[in-house]
């Protein structure tokens, strides 16, 4: 007798991803497709993607979406959100889309409270151009723009968007999670419950930053680029909640 | 009863949307456009729609670009300056084929130039300001009645060929007042069935999406809006003529240019001069026929005017197909023609037979 134990979730299409080997972007997408499905709002979300290697992200989430410009997902999600108020609206974005280009728009979504949430891939590079530098790049990592390593003196040190929307009222949950081990999943997996609930309350501005790989960009084995994670990236964006403030 | 009431040109827009059922106004202040901003921020809310403050003009275009793939009537509105930076934003709603209201209450350029009304824009309107191939439908109105009624045909248009319309106007236009009807009969709307609502019990997702990396797909996509936009051009052209019948000289403006253009006709009327006015009230789909054919009448000359170094006389030579000479008479940097100097024009080219 066969018996099923594993089954992709609702919130998910069957279909094969693009993503490169070891990439966590599909690992993000099923946590927030399981967390929308087990929510039972599958029904009435709404993704909004973003520029970057997620841009089809349509592709696999099995709900309404809008494609935005590069950066502008924040604009698009208030506006979509204010039509309906009632739906359970997201966007999903990188850290060139949210951090660099987009900075104005996710500032200014987060200092409203726009009742949305935004899932941040960080990975640290832009990877769908070929990896390039990012606001996120770490001190002397070498990318495809800076070669010789970031220099703190000519590219500043790495954007802490977290902490930074930590300082606006607007913003009521705002948590760094990573999905390299399966310890971290479930921790990342609560977290985006969280912040989906927070916005069913609700509540105002909710973002989960979500620690990625790219292996593709960085350079490194899957297994190597999981360890990279730990060993580098949580020194410079702490793990945990950053900011959570009951709005009632 | 008609009911007629005295406005601003900016507010007669902002009633004129919502009469016309737009509920979701996007926008960014600046002179001198910002009575509607204003206008909607207090009337919005009190009338069942939401008016939101954006951090800038890319943000408000992109808001409205949010709000139209839900499917709502929905608008943003600015000056020069903020009308280009809405530009990334416009090439994607063409692209996506949403209906919306854009507005342009155009001031004297380039750069931040100058707050006094211009009419300088007219390639960024009508040639596509952002990236791709894509047009708007253009309207220009010339009196703050036309500010109301353009307005409500922008939406009705923009919503039967899912197209966003540009209300191409000026400063002038945007702090006069006159007395306008507010009258509106709706058409019925047509159902946005490709909107996106949540799926609510639809088993198919709806995406509002721009990119398609296929060469072929993207190609047919742009084939297809041409074809709309030759559909435009057959169904949708509006003009106005005065005097055309037995003109030798035929001045050609839009707008505000158009307003003063008239009186100088008026004045050469009066002084027996057989002179005539053609005004495009669509600028894309340019009234390109109906252009030509006054070629082909008593016509010496044209004489086009407008508030900018000259942009719309590259379209009256092209479609006139240079048959006849084109004259121009353009004031920039925030002037206005004034009427006398039009028609001393008027005098000099009639005086030289039209050369
Ligand atoms: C206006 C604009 N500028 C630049 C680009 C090119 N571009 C596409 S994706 C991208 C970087 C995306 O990086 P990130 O947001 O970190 O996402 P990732 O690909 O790493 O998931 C850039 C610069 C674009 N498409 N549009
Ligand atoms: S380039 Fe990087 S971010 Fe993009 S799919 Fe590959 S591994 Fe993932």
């Amino acid at each position: 007798m066969e018996e099923k134990i594993f089954a992709i979730t609702e919130g998910l299409l069957d279909t094969p991803t693009h993503y490169c080997p070891g990439c966590h972007h599909g690992i993000v997408h099923r946590l927030v497709a399981e967390v929308i499905t087990e929510l039972g709002v599958l029904d009435k979300a709404i993704l909004v993607e973003p520029v970057g290697c997620s841009v089809n992200a349509h592709q696999y989430f099995n709900m309404d979406a809008v494609q935005a410009a590069h950066g502008r997902a924040p604009a698009i999600a208030s506006a979509v959100k204010r039509v309906h108020p009632d739906a359970v609206v997201f966007t999903y974005q990188g850290d060139g889309d949210l951090a660099a280009i987009g900075c104005a728009e996710i500032v200014h979504a987060a200092l409203r409270g726009e009742k949305f949430t935004t899932i941040f891939v960080n990975n640290i590079i832009y990877g769908m151009t070929g990896g390039q530098m990012a606001p996120t790049t770490l001190e002397g990592q070498t990318t495809a723009t800076s070669p010789f390593g970031r220099k703190v003196e000519e590219a500043g040190s790495p954007m802490r968007v977290s902490e930074m929307l930590a300082t606006l009222d607007g913003a009521k949950y705002l948590a760094r999670v990573a999905v390299n081990t399966p310890a971290h999943l479930t921790k990342a997996k609560a977290a985006i419950k969280e912040a989906f609930t927070r916005q069913l309350r609700g509540d105002g501005f909710t973002m989960v930053e979500v620690l990625a790989t790219c292996p593709t960009n960085w350079g490194m084995t899957p297994v190597k680029a999981n360890a990279f994670v730990d060993e580098t990236m949580t020194q410079v964006f702490p793990l945990g909640i950053i900011k959570d403030k009951e709005n009632c | 009863m008609s009911e007629r009431v005295l406005m601003k040109g900016n507010e007669a827009i902002g009633e004129a949307a919502i009469r016309a059922g737009c509920l979701y106004y996007f926008g960014y202040p600046i002179t001198p456009q910002s009575e509607i901003p204003e206008y909607m921020a207090k009337q919005l809310p009190q009338r069942g729609g939401v008016y939101l403050q954006a951090e800038s003009e890319v943000a408000a275009v992109n808001m409205v670009y949010g709000a139209a793939a839900c499917g709502v009537r929905s608008m943003t509105s600015s000056s020069s300056p903020g009308f280009s930076l809405k530009q990334e934003g416009i090439s994607y709603i063409a692209a996506a084929e949403l209906p919306c209201l854009l507005v342009n209450v155009q001031r004297g350029g380039p750069g931040l130039g100058t707050i006094q009304p211009g009419q300088a824009d007219y390639f960024q309107a009508t040639k596509g300001g952002g990236h791709g191939d894509y047009r708007l439908l253009v309207l220009a109105p010339n009196s703050v009645q036309e500010m109301f009624d353009l307005t409500i045909l922008g939406f009705e248009l923009a919503d039967k060929y899912r197209i966003p319309a540009l209300l191409l106007a000026d400063g002038a236009l945007g702090q006069m007042m006159e007395a306008v009807s507010l009258e509106v009969s709706l058409q019925a709307k047509p159902e946005k069935q490709w909107a996106v609502t949540g799926r609510r019990g639809r088993v198919e997702p709806n995406v509002v999406k721009t990119l398609c990396f296929d060469q072929d797909t993207l190609e047919e996509h742009n084939r297809s809006l041409q074809r709309k936009y030759k559909l435009l051009e057959q169904q949708e052209v509006r003009y106005e003529e005065l005097y055309t019948e037995d003109a030798e000289l035929i001045l050609v403006a839009y707008g505000i240019s158009a307003r003063l253009a008239r009186s100088a006709v008026m004045q050469a009327r009066a002084k027996g001069l057989r002179v005539g006015l053609f005004r495009p009230i669509t600028l894309f789909p340019f009234p390109e026929e109906a252009l030509f054919q006054l070629t082909a009448k008593n016509t010496q000359a044209f004489l086009v005017v407008e508030l900018s170094s000259g942009q719309m006389i590259e379209d009256v030579e092209r479609v006139t197909r240079r048959q006849k000479p084109v004259h121009f008479h353009g004031r920039t940097g925030g002037n206005i023609p004034t009427v006398d100097e039009i028609y001393d024009q008027i005098v000099q080219i009639m005086n030289k037979g039209g050369n």
